[in-house]
This record gives structure tokens, sequence and C-alpha cells, in this order.
């Protein structure tokens, strides 16, 4: 019975084929606009999620708290140090590593080629905390920033930009200051937002004699803990040198944040959660369009077939065959719908994937994405077909065999 | 306005006059007493049927006749279980049905009851096998016994060579064979044919009227409505309407066939 329904279905569909599909389009592009967003969502979570793991789960870095708006903080300067950070390392257990970063943009220059980039200043620790390494040469060390070298530590790109294929023992400049290259970093790509390619590293000490004295006053620190389960003790160690030292008192804010990993994970699941409920959102008012054309075009559908109906009726059809055989007919409708808008989203997030530039991840479409999409298009056809479905059901033999 | 007579036991003398009794062995197939139906249109009320009794042995081959209005097709409607009367009571095979629910109605309709519309009523796209096997579907019968028995009414009403065509592919004539083939394949108790050649030329109404001599020689009940006293003719008893009453019931011991029109 369901069997023939279903092919009763099909063939009401398929003959009118054209009505079908544009009934059909709301369903569509409704569900392909979601799995489109979803496949394109979950590869850049999947790439997020791969440079939060690369990073390391004992990972925690510091930063001063930025706003003003909290009470007290306004009225005296936010300051966060490279003292605060070697404190930490003194008092604090369980912290492995530790590297302040400052950063400013500056115009680096070798011979007549100039390029703007992203300056760091880091401890000779950086690499370590950051899970990088020199490709070749080396990386500046503790003496280096004892004695303030000026020595330089160059991303990938950088070569490039400078023309500059044999870069060791090269001299260029960074803002002012004639610094050498000592070591190209190893290529990692864009992570979470920074791109380390593009920029040049050197030493703390002597980014403060660069940039001035006065953004040594408000570093960020980075460092590891000695393990996963060393993560909150650490933190809390952070919190409470860091109160000491700033004279915090009890009921006052922090002026500097501490961030782990797992919140760091939670921020970007929270706006990746954010853009998939609000496609999902948009996706729910298409499917409510699509499905009052479904219900649109049921209507017409029972209309026309108003003499079946009495037929069928008349030979033997009880209330819930008819009702069963066009809510299938919608559901059908609907399901068929979002079968072409699932294979029209993926297309298109694999297309958007691929065209957009630097290394977006690949388009992804989870198992769950494709079932609840599939499943609310079936849902729509039953919310909409059972209205146009209890029509045709409620009809009276006598008067549907007499329609013309 | 005739009250529905009250049933006076299982025996009552029907308004034909035929006797039964409680001894008799068989009771009528059909049996109607004071059969009523009546419509409501805006204020007035419209009175169809106005209290008819009337009984219909198995195998009969009986022909409704009547003027437009007279109430052939509401009779024909409420027999037929596609609507239920206003008042009065209806035994289809000793089992009072005028209080039946809508499922149950589409159950004897589907069971008891064989149709044949003057407009055929064929499913369009769907192939004559289909539309024959059609009943059987709603009977829930499995999927290979409906081929096999729409396969033998069709072949039971001369379409064996037609079975995979559709209903545009097929004349008036063969279409009225394929619903005919498909008012048999449940093996009801009735068909029930409206105006069956109503759509039809001369020549091909004879054709499907010999085929339903063939259905009643064969044993089967054949009740039909028309208003065309020689396609009457075929049928060995004709009860004529007048205003919601039956205004004859008259018996024929062979059926006149030599009436032309």
């Amino acid at each position: 019975m369901l069997l023939e329904n279903l092919r009763i279905a099909l063939g009401a569909i398929w003959t009118n084929a054209m009505r079908s599909v544009l009934t059909t389009l709301g369903i569509v592009i409704g569900v392909a606009a979601v799995i489109a967003v979803v496949s394109i969502v979950q590869g850049f979570q999947a790439m997020v999620s791969d440079q939060l793991d690369d990073l390391g789960t004992t990972y925690i870095q510091v930063f001063p708290r930025q706003s003003f708006s909290i009470p007290g903080l306004a009225t005296r300067p936010v300051r966060l140090t490279w003292e605060d950070g070697q404190e930490i390392q003194r008092l604090v257990r369980g912290v492995e590593r530790i590297s302040p970063l400052i950063f400013a943009n500056e115009e680096v220059k070798f011979r007549d080629r100039q390029h703007r980039t992203m300056v760091l200043g880091v401890d000779a620790e950086w690499p370590a905390v950051n899970n990088s390494g020199v490709e070749r040469g080396r990386f500046f060390t503790h003496i280096d920033l004892d004695r303030r070298s000026k020595v330089v530590v160059v991303g990938q790109d950088i070569l490039e930009e400078l023309r500059m294929p044999q870069p060791i023992g090269q001299e260029i400049y960074v803002g002012k200051t004639a610094m050498t290259v000592i070591g190209v970093m190893e290529s990692k790509g864009e992570s979470l937002g920074r791109d380390f390619d593009d920029a040049v590293l050197i030493p703390y000490a002597s980014a403060l004699t660069i940039f001035g004295r006065e953004v040594g006053d408000r570093v960020q620190l980075q460092l590891l803990a000695k393990s996963q389960d060393m993560v909150v003790p650490v933190r809390d160690g952070i919190e409470r040198v860091l109160r000491q030292r700033h004279h915090i008192g009890k009921d006052d804010q922090d002026d500097f944040r501490v961030v782990v990993q797992d919140e760091m994970r939670k921020v970007y699941s929270r706006v990746l959660g954010g853009i998939t409920a609000m496609v999902g959102s948009i996706v729910g008012i298409a499917l409510l369009v699509g499905g009052i054309g479904i219900m649109n075009i049921m209507l017409v559908s029972v209309t026309e077939r108003t003499r079946e109906i009495g037929l069928r009726k008349a030979v033997g059809a009880r209330r819930q065959d008819i009702l069963i055989q066009f809510l299938i007919e919608a559901v059908a409708l609907s399901s068929l719908g979002g079968l072409v808008g699932i294979a029209l989203g993926y297309g298109a997030g694999l297309l958007v994937s691929n065209l957009l530039p630097g290394d977006f991840p690949t388009a992804h479409v989870p198992l769950w994405a494709v079932g609840i999409a599939f499943g609310f298009c079936a849902l729509v056809g039953v919310v909409f077909g059972i209205y146009p479905a209890g029509k045709a059901a409620s009809l009276d033999p006598i008067e549907a065999l007499r329609y013309e | 306005m005739s009250e529905p007579r009250a049933v006076l036991g299982a025996d009552a003398i029907s308004a034909n006059g035929v006797y039964h009794s409680l001894r008799s062995p068989r009771r009528p197939l059909i049996e109607l007493r004071g059969f009523a139906k009546s419509y409501q249109m805006g204020t007035e009320t419209i009175r169809a049927l106005a209290g008819v009794d009337l009984d219909i042995d198995k195998g009969e081959y009986l022909a409704i006749m009547g003027a437009s209005g007279s109430g052939k097709s509401t009779l024909m409607n409420l027999i037929g279980c596609l609507d239920t009367p206003s008042a009065g009571t209806y035994r289809l095979n000793e089992q009072p049905i005028e209080h039946a629910s809508q499922d149950e109605l589409a159950r004897i309709r589907n069971r008891e009851i064989g149709f044949v519309f003057q407009t055929f009523h064929l499913l369009p796209r769907t192939t004559a096998l289909q539309n024959v096997e059609l009943p059987m579907i709603y009977a829930r019968v499995p999927r290979a016994e409906c081929r096999r028995r729409a396969a033998e009414a069709l072949e039971r009403v001369g379409l064996k060579e037609r079975m995979g065509h559709h209903p545009n592919e097929l004349s008036g004539g063969q279409r009225q064979r394929v619903a005919i083939a498909r008012a048999l394949v449940n093996r009801p108790s009735i068909l029930l044919a409206d105006e069956p050649t109503g759509n039809l030329d001369s020549t091909t109404s004879e054709e499907i009227m010999r085929l339903f001599d063939e259905i009643s020689r064969a044993g089967d009940t054949v009740i039909m409505v028309t208003h065309e006293a020689d396609i009457a003719a075929h049928a060995r008893r004709r009860v004529v309407m007048r205003d919601g009453k039956v205004l004859s019931d008259e018996r024929q011991a062979s059926p006149d066939r030599s009436t032309e029109s």
C-alpha cells in the first residue's frame, strides 16, 4: 500500500514535472543554502580545530584587558609587562615556557625592496611556546636577548617580498634599524587569524628600542603549562600573581585576561555556532516559503484530481487512504527538493571554498547536516501537506465524482 | 411524510408484495424500508427520496428508470453506499448499514459493490490493468494476486490484448469494458451501473449491454440506472421512479431484446 502510494505520488510529480520543479524551488534553495554554509563553516571549524591542536592543549595566553567600560579600570593605566611574565615564571608552579609578544606594523627593507609587514618582538622561547621552528639558520637565543643583538628571523613570505634567496647573514632594515638575518621560520600558513609567514621576529629588547619603551607596558604573554592537568592551576596562579602585582582589590575586576585553549575553542565555536544559527533561521524562512508553495500546489493538485479522489472513494478508499496518498505526495515533493538542495549545496560549498583565495579549508558536509536537512524537508512536507490532504480525504464521493 | 415503518419482526411484506418469511432460507440481498433522503437547499428542504420500500434478490437484473429529478440517482447513490439515508433502513446481505460509519461504508463499497459510471472514471496515465487493480489495492490483496485477477477480469470483458494501454488509447466502449472489469474484480454482491451507455453510440451501447446480459447470466446481481427504455429492456425487472417514490415495479419472464431505438 505504501509502495503503491509512493508510486502514485512519484507518477503525479513526474506528470507535472515543470510545476513540481518550480514548486520545490524554495525548498531546493533553502536546503542548498544551509548545506553550502554548513559545509564551509564545518570546514572552517575543522581548520581552527587543527590549528588549536597544533598549538597544543597546554597553550595559555594572557592579554591586557582592553575594555574601558569596566568601573575602576579607566582611572588607572592598564599594564601588563614582561616583568609580570618573568614573575609568573618564577612564582607559578607548572609553567613550562613563557614568552612575551609585542607587535607593530613596520617597513622592512632589503636593498631597493621594501615591504610593510608585522614585526613581532618575542623571547627566545617563542618558537617552543608556539610549536614552531626555524627552517634555515637559527632562532635567537637568550644571549642575543641579553646583548640586545640586532638580529632578525624572517617568515617565508618575506624572502619573496624582499627578493632574498640567500637570506642568512644579509642585513635588512626593520624600520630605521639595520639588523642581520640569522634564520628563516618554517611555513605555517595563516593560523587563527595570524599569518606568521608574512612577519619578522626580533628579540623582545630590540623591539622595545624600535617601537618605543611604552609598548612594553602592554605586552601579551604566551606560555605553556607543563601538562594538561596543570593548565587550570597555572591559570589560577597567573591570576593570583597578576592581581597582587597590579594591586587589584578583592572586589575589583582583573585588568588582564587569561585565555586557555579550551576557551579559545569555545570562542570559535560560539562564533561559528552563531553563523550557523543565523543561516539556520534564514533557511527556516526559506523552508516556510517553500512549504507554503507546496501547500499551494497540493491544493491545486487536489482540486484537479477531485474526480480521481471520488473514484478512489467509490471503489473503497477510506479517508485515511486518501489522506496518506496526498501526504506522501507532499512529502515526496519536499524530500525530492531536499535531495536536490543537498546536492546543489554541496556543490556550491565546494565551489566557494575553491574560489576563495588563501588556503581556505575544503568544504566538508557532515552526515548529520544532511540528515537534519532531509528530515526538515520531510517535516515541511507533512506540515504543509496535511491541510490539502485532509481536504482531499474529506471530499464527498458523490460530489467529487460529479465534479467537472 | 411516511414514517419509517416499524420492522415487523423478521416477517415483512415489501412494497412489491413479495412475502418474506422468517422460515424463508434467504432474505433479499437488498432490503430497503421507508428509505428517504432529503437535502437542505438554502431554507428549502428537497425531498429527493420520499420513502422507498424495495427488495432486490441475489442474481436479479434490474433497471431503475425515471426522469431526471425522479430520485433514481439518489437511490442509486444510497444503494451504492456513497451516501447515507435521512430515514429508513437498509439491509445489505442481512446487515443493517443505514448507520454505518464512513470507513465501514468504504469497506462495503470496496467488497460488495462494483460501480460502472456514465463517464467511465478511469484514472488517466494509468494502464487498463492498473485501473482494474485499484479496488484490490484498497482491499489489501497481495500484489501478485492483484495482477492475476485484474488480468482475468480484463480477459472476461474481452480486453486481453489491451491491458497495457492507457485510457486515452482506448475507445469509449473499451474504456467502459475496463470500468466493468474494475467493477467485477473484487467479486462484489452488486454491479451498480449509472447510465452505463450514456456516453456511447448505439452500436457500442448494444455491445456493452450484451456484456451486462452475460454478467447477469453468470449469476451476478446487476442494477442499472437509465432513462433509456431500450437499455432498460435488457433487464428482467424495471422499477420506475417519480417524485422520490416508486411508481411501478414490473418483472418480465424473459428480457425483451428486440427493442430498437
